[in-house]
């Protein structure tokens, strides 16, 4: 990561070959090119849809209690079966993917921008960095879980909270990875060239190091939503995070925990769609990081 | 040497320090008055002045921090609202059944991820290979607690191989100890192994290539010993380095682990205390735990003088 400036992009020096391929057989080959990113898309895709459409996909009400069919084992009428209410967990399944993909997207976006602007700042601060990157030893030492449990403890239950409570342990990761590339791009080339022409820190900072930082920042920010994702179904789990009346994969399986000896579908079928979604944003950074060519 | 391991002791005083104080901040960043958000819900005015007093909330935010770094000192915790014990007491208590797991986790993953990184590294896009890659991407993805679950109704629930949950003190004997530790140490394990077998084979990728691997194969030697003694020991500071840092997530699936298996250990004393806004004792576990992994990271660092004699600090 020490060295993270843009890499020669090598199938951009046959501009003439590329042009002449359709635009199917771009993608065609850049799914070839690519299969880790392309399969860990595709899932992601799949799942995206089904979250956000969930009530088309034959679900019904995933708040309905229904006590006389509590507990009932997966069937045609409850896909997934059913819980202790009677609630069927196919549709609370589908609904839950709703908070897992708010709150990783949102948890990814947030200490990305927060993280970055500070690493940006410190980075080139030399008195600030070596004051701050004690700081940031110091909060990262914090294993992440326990802060956002502390976190969690002092504010109520909401999805808001959630996304707050897991920001807050990664915003020194961000500012780590960012202030490591802003300390050798500052003395690279490009940069003393824009001094010399005049330039001010903040538009170097903008033009010219934010730039060479995206590749290894998406990379950043794709483990970043795979890790908060499964966060938040262990604070869900443990009581300390998605409110009850808000389906969540997390709260699904804490429900079901007394009942795993009865009914294990409950903590079975949201698992496994926790386990495919956090499985295709990992493919997805490991295959961005192969295609941007970003090390570390 | 000895110099080097007091120097790295001497610069992780700093470190702890910034935990301490952030462990402290905790309760004054979060947003409303926290004598009322730890009385709870159901406080008369009394019981919230009462928790304020207690607490020393009520004292100027300065002092706080000296009574609270002062006490680290002298290796006093506080104690807890709920139960009025200290909380270093209640952190012995339930120590046994979280550092028997991590260590156990941590033992069964680098017995099982080192070598088959090896493996997956000498056999570069065999079967293999490609099944452990397959297994460290997805490992990585698990959700910790579903795994135990899914252990469980295997396990012990299906096949009555095991205990379902709870946890046996090694003073009852070992076999007991190891019967009811077996499942919850394989699930924290799968994540931290996951990692370590991907670190290995990226590692030993690196150094297979080199011109003396080649050499010392051409001489005849038998492929394990060039295997671990030439090139795993030339590649294992990345993976020292990511068991150290790694810890960080046994941590964190502990928390959970004991939470499905009913250890009696640190996690769940947390998650207790989560419920109660225990305060004291969150802080307390936060604090220690960090400073275990602080000190883990510090052997490992200690570790790369004695594996590449190259290194200085």
């Amino acid at each position: 990561m020490a060295s993270s400036v843009p890499s020669v992009n090598t199938e951009l020096a046959v501009p003439v070959i590329a042009e002449r391929l359709s635009r199917g057989g771009r993608l065609r080959r850049f799914s070839r090119r690519n299969p880790t990113l392309m399969l860990g898309a595709a899932v992601m895709a799949l799942i995206v849809i089904s979250g956000v459409s969930a009530p088309v996909w034959w679900t019904g009400d995933p708040l309905a209690m229904r006590p006389a069919e509590r507990l009932q084992a997966p069937s045609a009428a409850h896909w997934f079966g059913s819980d202790n209410f009677g609630r069927d967990v196919y549709t609370r399944t589908l609904y839950g993917t709703r908070v897992s993909l708010v709150v990783g997207a949102a948890v990814a976006l947030a200490s990305l921008v927060v993280g970055t602007s500070l690493g940006l700042v410190i980075g080139f601060h030399r008195r600030l960095d070596a004051v701050m990157m004690r700081v940031m030893d110091g909060l990262m030492a914090i294993p992440a879980i326990l802060l956002a449990l502390a976190l969690m403890a002092l504010m109520k239950g909401s999805v808001r909270n959630v996304i707050i409570a897991l920001v807050i342990p990664e915003i020194p990761r961000v500012i780590r990875v960012v202030r490591a590339s802003v300390l050798s791009l500052r003395e690279h080339t490009m940069v003393e060239g824009a001094r010399a022409l005049g330039a001010r820190t903040p538009r170097i900072l903008v033009r010219y190091v934010l730039p060479a930082l995206m590749a290894p920042l998406i990379v950043q920010a794709t483990y970043i939503c795979a890790s908060a994702i499964l966060f938040e179904a262990y604070l869900s789990f443990l009581g300390a995070g998605t409110p009850p009346h808000i389906p969540s994969w997390g709260n699904i399986m804490a429900e079901g925990k007394t009942y795993v000896q009865l009914a294990f579908w409950i903590i079975l079928f949201p698992g496994v769609f926790l386990a495919l979604t956090v499985l295709a944003v990992n493919l997805i950074g490991d295959g961005l990081r192969e295609t941007l060519d970003v090390r570390g | 040497m000895l110099r080097e391991i007091v120097r790295r002791l001497v610069a992780t005083i700093p470190v702890m320090g910034v935990v301490a104080i952030a462990v402290f901040a905790l309760l004054h960043v979060t947003p409303g008055d926290p004598a009322v958000i730890i009385a709870g819900d159901y406080a008369t005015g009394e019981d919230i002045a009462r928790v304020r007093t207690k607490l020393g909330l009520d004292k100027p935010f300065l002092t706080q921090v000296g009574i609270w770094l002062g006490g680290i000192a002298r290796g006093d915790l506080g104690a807890s609202i709920y139960s009025g014990l200290p909380v270093t007491t209640l952190i012995k208590q339930r120590a046994e059944a979280t550092i028997s797991l991590t260590l156990l986790a941590m033992l069964i993953s680098i017995a099982v991820g080192v070598p088959v990184g090896v493996l997956a590294a000498w056999r570069r896009g065999s079967w293999l290979d490609r099944s452990v890659m397959i297994f460290a991407v997805s490992g990585f993805s698990m959700p910790t607690f579903w795994l135990g679950f899914v252990l469980v109704y295997v396990f012990a629930i299906s096949a009555h191989w095991l205990p379902v949950q709870g946890f046996q003190s090694i003073e009852r004997g070992l076999w007991p100890f190891l019967r009811h530790l077996i499942l919850p140490a394989i699930t924290l394990s799968v994540v931290y192994m996951a990692l370590i077998a991907r670190m290995t084979r990226a590692s030993m990728l690196g150094v297979l290539g080199e011109d003396y691997i080649r050499t010392a194969f051409a001489k005849g030697l038998a492929p394990r010993r060039v295997l671990v003694r030439h090139a795993l020991k030339n590649a294992s500071l990345p993976v020292v380095t990511v068991i150290g840092i790694g810890f960080a997530l046994l941590i964190g699936g502990a928390v959970v682990t004991e939470s499905v298996f009913a250890l009696p250990g640190l996690g769940r004393l947390t998650v207790d205390a989560i419920v109660r806004r225990d305060y004291p004792v969150i802080q307390g576990v936060i604090l220690i735990v960090s400073g275990v992994y602080v000190l883990i990271n510090l052997v490992v660092d200690v570790l790369y003088v004695v594996l590449d004699p190259r290194i200085k600090y």
